[in-house]
């Protein structure tokens, strides 16, 4: 065992052989950021930020792409790893359309963007990622400011045909998560890298709207994208991650039981996402989960009991409507007897539910005729 | 499901037969792809090449209601050539020599003439499947909704016992449940023959648990109806009051001009809702009910893990949740309960009665929940049924049954199947998905798929609306001409009201289990105009 020790910040650390030297750390306790790494896909080593100083090694070592070695001296936050990271996070801020207040460093461009962004709400200048983005907040973390290199002179390039997700790929920082996400994780081979060089861009058949690609909106892509290149069009400028509260649910749609956060803000769902490391689906949603939450506040609920009068319905109270239902199954049962009453429970509901109408059915009218859609 | 999802991503082989994955429960299908990339065989059985045969091995595309012939002549190659697993068989199960004998009726070339696939091909899939151990067995309702279903069912777990399958990790028959709680509303004894717990309403003993649990003199000893019966019970008044509880039967149930019929002669019909629906227009009570994200609950999944179900918003107007309605109701019958809440259901009520469950309380599900068996609650839970062999009632019994044919089959005048299922975006008649933003940009109306050589027959090209005839009705829907059809076969989903599937669909029952016949009736296609 001894063989498979290394050192880390100069603390003797052991790994599994095979191990590298991210997912050694990561299991001591040590944090290595991170751009580009998405669990359970193959590293790619392409962003860099996860850059450590390996002690012999001629450059700096990618932590995502480097098995851990015995004997190995690793420092994860020398000075110049440091230095290489901030020189890494100014070239990306500066490689796209990333105008938020880590860009905006000096107080007096602060202001002018924010004026500028308080008059333009929901427009491209406000990065809907504000917040909840991991660009801005490895920026603030190595106190990086743009300005070191220039910018492109380029604005928005907006995808925003889709239904559900927007695109804009002047943020995208070309990490690939979302392509290991869409080919790797779900396996639906929707996206992929195209062009080469400085054009390259993240391309759907052949550089065209997701709509008229494979893509199958389950949405993994924007859970994956670390900045504000994939947005959510129902959550877009509505939900900010400081105000939203977490709830854990379970998905309403079909039998695996997929684990959700909803992000609920002043009351109401903004987004759902899923639970990373949850039992079945392991952080994965499919469209109807990620994005069919809606229907909850539609206006056509039902919002108050309703009893028929002729072709139509009118409203009623509570009372009203459950006496004139108790009245009319003591009716029936008097006359026909508990059998002739019969009732149909709700696969879609809660346990609780279907318990307490089979509970109805048994103890309080008498009668087994009790059943749902369990073989359908 | 005898085993979990969790398995799947570290699965060696999958036999996926009457299941749509990849639209019908997208996420399980993730992680089949997940473990084919790594390297696992993955089989498909279906009459369509749908979206998960681009990730198979083999796809062997039987005939719409051909499944047993086919698993039978399996068997019979896996007993013929020996390959079966005959320690597990010895020493794990009864009745193989009735099974050896019913499938000996099976030869390859019998069955293969009603499969529509060479004799070949079947004995390559014995083989492929007899070679990688263990392998993990899926359907869905491509299995069960025949009036075959239930021989159906019988028929995948005798292949998965002669395989060896049972009982182990990565194996196991794996019925994919198509609504989010259909597993949890069949614990909770929402079934005619069944208290909480799949205890008999028969078994007198179980009666006088429940009787001292309920605070009741007498509880009923009779099984009660099923659904079908039901519905006809409103035509015969045999049925005087029926209460829906959130399903949209106008809908879902095949025929919808026999089901319409059945509704508008009820009685007295209570719905209980949280939309008005097709099913809503014939009640004479509607009571609106909290949605989904609106109450504190459970759900549990099709690998039997209970999972919370938490509030995030308050119902509209006065909508209350449905435990609450139906406790009313219950107090104006005379009979008080205690629970208010849905906690106190589960703890003091469920877990209590039904012994699967009795050690899953509240306070133990705010992780990942649990599996059950769960039955104290220091049990972890149970992931795998039946293992090492050990079966419910001792040893598994194989129960040989013979293939028959469809109710309706093709005919002159109705010379193609129509099959029928659920298509990604949407979800069942669309009282959700439909009221989602997007889901109807991703997919706004019906098609009516067919296969390219139909089309070219019949002079229909993609796109062009087209009308579907069965003995029941019509509808006027847009073909969809696809190569992922086979020839002889129509396939539509009933997400919309118009060109719904059912009005087609023939309300043919299984016997024992009273399952529609969804998956297979006689239509036939022509131009419109």
């Amino acid at each position: 065992m001894a063989a498979d020790v290394f050192t880390l910040n100069g603390r003797e650390t052991p790994f599994t052989p095979g191990q590298t030297i991210l997912e050694a750390a990561g299991a001591a306790g040590v944090r290595i950021p991170t751009l580009c790494h998405l669990e359970g896909t193959l590293p790619t080593g392409a962003c860099r930020i996860c850059v450590v100083e390996v002690e012999g090694a001629r450059t700096l070592l990618a932590a995502c792409t480097t098995p851990a070695a015995a004997g190995m001296q690793v420092h994860t936050e020398s000075p110049r790893v440091v230095a290489a990271r901030k020189t890494i996070l100014e070239l990306l801020l500066a490689s796209g359309n990333h105008n938020c207040a880590a860009v905006a460093g000096d107080g007096a461009r602060w202001t002018d963007f924010q004026l500028r962004v308080a008059q333009t709400e929901k427009t491209a200048d406000l990065c809907p990622a504000w917040g909840d983005c991991r660009l801005q907040e490895l920026a603030f973390q190595y106190q990086v400011h743009a300005g070191t290199y220039a910018p492109p002179d380029a604005g928005p390039d907006l995808e925003d045909v889709n239904p559900m997700i927007v695109r804009d790929l002047s943020r995208c920082i070309l990490c690939g998560r979302c392509v290991k996400a869409c080919n790797e994780v779900q396996v639906n081979k929707a996206i992929s890298f195209g062009y080469r060089g400085s054009r390259t861009r993240i391309v759907a058949a052949g550089d065209r709207p997701l709509i008229e690609s494979d893509c199958v909106f389950c949405g993994e892509c924007v859970q994956a994208c670390p900045v504000g290149a994939l947005v959510e069009r129902k959550a877009g400028y509505a939900w900010r991650p400081w105000k939203a509260e977490r709830i854990r649910t379970t998905c309403p749609y079909c039998g695996v039981g997929c684990q959700q956060w909803l992000h609920v803000q002043d009351g109401k769902i903004v987004k759902v996402t899923g639970v990373e490391e949850a039992a079945p689906n392991r952080g994965r949603l499919c469209v109807k989960g990620r994005f069919g939450y809606d229907f909850i506040y539609s206006p056509d609920r039902l919002r108050t009991p309703l009893i028929r009068e002729g072709e139509d319905f009118r409203e009623a109270s509570w009372d009203e409507a459950l006496d004139l239902v108790a009245e009319r199954l003591k009716a029936v049962i008097a006359a026909h007897g508990p059998d002739a009453v019969a009732g149909v429970s709700c696969a879609r509901s809660i346990n609780e539910d279907s318990y307490q109408m089979q509970k109805l059915f048994r103890a309080a009218i008498g009668t087994n005729n009790i059943d749902h859609c369990a073989r359908t | 499901m005898t085993n979990s999802f969790g398995e799947f991503a570290r699965a060696r082989m999958f036999v996926v037969i009457g299941s749509n994955m990849t639209e019908a429960h997208p996420v399980a299908a993730t992680f089949v792809k997940n473990a084919v990339a790594r390297g696992a065989r993955l089989m498909v059985v279906d009459p369509r090449r749908h979206a998960l045969v681009d990730h198979a091995h083999w796809h062997i595309p039987i005939r719409v209601g051909s499944d047993i012939a086919f698993l039978n002549a399996v068997m019979q190659v896996l007993i013929a050539e020996e390959l079966y697993d005959k320690a597990f068989v010895a020493s794990c199960t009864t009745g193989f020599e009735d099974l050896r004998a019913k499938v000996a009726g099976y030869p390859p070339e019998r069955a293969a003439a009603i499969c529509g696939v060479t004799p070949e091909a079947i004995r390559e899939a014995a083989r492929e499947m007899a070679a990688v151990k263990p392998a993990m067995l899926c359907y869905t309702l491509g299995i069960t909704e025949h009036t075959c279903g239930r021989n159906n069912v019988v028929t995948v777990a005798n292949l998965q016992m002669l395989l060896g399958n049972m009982g182990v990790e990565c194996g196991g028959v794996n019925p994919l449940r198509g609504q989010n709680n259909v597993q949890g509303a069949c614990d909770m004894g929402a079934l005619p023959n069944v208290f909480p717990g799949y205890q008999p309403v028969v078994n007198a003993e179980a009666r006088a648990k429940f009787e001292a649990a309920w605070n009741v003199p007498h509880l009923p000893e009779k099984p009660g109806l099923m659904i079908p019966q039901m519905m006809e019970g409103l035509v015969s008044k045999k049925i005087r009051a029926f209460y829906i509880f959130g399903e949209n039967l106008a809908g879902t149930e095949p025929d919808i001009r026999k089901v319409e019929h059945e509704l508008a002669a009820a009685e007295f019909l209570i719905c209980q809702d949280i939309f008005p629906t097709e099913t809503t227009r014939f009640a004479h009570v509607v009571l609106p009910a909290a949605a989904w994200s609106e109450n504190d609950g459970t759900f549990t999944n099709s690998e039997r893990r209970v999972s919370r179900v938490r509030t995030a918003s308050a119902p509209p107007g006065v909508a209350q949740p449905n435990w609450w309605i139906f406790r009313e109701i219950a107090r104006r019958l005379g009979h008080t309960w205690a629970a208010d809440s849905a906690q106190a259901l589960w703890d003091d009520e469920i877990a209590v009665l039904a012994p699967a469950l009795a050690g899953i309380r509240y306070h133990r599900l705010e992780g990942d929940g649990l599996q059950w068996p769960c039955t104290r609650e220091d049990h972890p839970g149970t992931c795998v049924l039946h293992k090492d062999g050990d079966f419910t009632c001792g040893r598994g019994k194989f129960t040989p049954v013979d293939w028959t044919p469809p109710a309706e089959e093709s005919c002159s005048e109705y010379p193609l199947v129509l099959s029928t299922g659920r298509r990604l975006a949407h979800y069942h008649t669309r009282t959700q998905t439909g009221r989602c933003e997007g889901m109807n940009a991703i997919l706004g109306e019906e098609t009516a798929d067919i296969s390219p050589l139909d089309a070219a027959d019949l002079g229909i090209a993609d796109g062009e609306r087209i009308r579907v005839r069965s003995r029941r009705g019509q509808v006027e829907v847009k073909a969809k001409v696809s190569p992922r059809m086979p020839r002889g076969l129509v396939w539509m989903a009933f997400h919309f009201r118009e060109a719904n599937a059912n009005w087609l669909t023939n309300p043919a029952f299984d016997p024992v289990t009273l399952t529609a016949e969804y998956k297979a009736c006689a239509v036939r296609i022509e131009k419109t105009g």
